[in-house]
């Protein structure tokens, strides 16, 4: 950590507080796991062996920070009435009728690879992101960003497989409806 | 056939985990008969692709 130069450190730290932000959607919190992550990096100087992969180990850290977190969270999560919070925001399967059908058919997005170019998507994805239930959210993130597969993801956070592959697919739900209100309906180029 | 909700879930999990032959072939079935379903399965997999780019993207493409 030594051998970092000032500016760069800097830039490693905006990557980092990015990192954590998108993870636990809020500044604090996200100031906190950064922090200690820094902290923890600078203890474990040994740990480093130089070259351009500083950026990944110290994500690598902040990684297990967030997982800290979210498992705190969860702990306090259980123990208050948001314990159904996952169940939060719209049942999928109101989205189907009964025979399994869509009840509103998916429009299409356009092409996909212009969409990703385009700042107003990704803004709305973020915004969508930030407005999911907080544990779809931590194993959507997990999945998403951080890249852990679901094995991983039910280890870290004590959950069964079943659960996580229910728990992505209503973040992918709900991530979609939010997409279709904030972005489609406003934003899309034709 | 299935329905478009399983549909829904199939690829939902087929960013997560390899589907298994016969699941690969149902979905295949219904994603060429569906049109419902081929938005659907494009929209998932733009956002898939659009939350790796929140980070940059590439630094450590996660396995599937």
């Amino acid at each position: 950590m030594a051998s970092i130069a000032k500016e760069d450190l800097a830039e490693l730290r905006r990557y980092l507080m990015r990192f954590a932000l998108l993870h636990l959607r809020d500044r604090n919190r996200a100031e906190d796991a950064v922090q200690e992550t820094l902290t923890a990096a600078l203890e474990r100087e040994d740990g480093f062996s130089g070259g351009s992969a500083v950026r990944t180990w110290l994500t690598g850290i902040l990684k297990h920070k967030i997982i800290d977190v979210f498992r705190r969270q969860r702990r306090e999560l259980a123990t208050s009435e948001l314990a159904d919070d996952e169940s939060d925001g719209r049942d999928p399967d109101a989205l189907f009728d009964a025979a399994g059908a869509w009840q509103t058919p998916p429009a299409s997005w356009g092409d996909p690879a212009k969409m990703l170019e385009q700042k107003r998507f990704m803004e709305a994805l973020e915004k969508c992101n930030g407005a999911l239930p907080e544990r779809l959210a931590q194993v959507f993130t997990l999945r998403e960003v951080t890249g852990l597969t679901t094995e991983e993801i039910c280890a870290e956070l004590d959950i069964t497989p079943n659960n996580c592959n229910v728990m992505l697919y209503r973040a992918r739900m709900g991530l979609r409806e939010c997409l279709e209100k904030n972005w489609m309906n406003t934003g899309r180029p034709t | 056939m299935i329905s478009c909700k399983d549909v829904s879930r199939l690829v939902s999990e087929s960013l997560d985990r390899p589907l298994t032959l016969r699941e690969r072939v149902r979905l295949r079935l219904h994603l060429w008969m569906c049109r419902n379903c081929n938005n659907f399965a494009e929209q998932m997999n733009a956002m898939h692709a659009a939350m790796r780019r929140l980070m940059g993207g590439a630094d450590e493409p996660p396995g599937r």
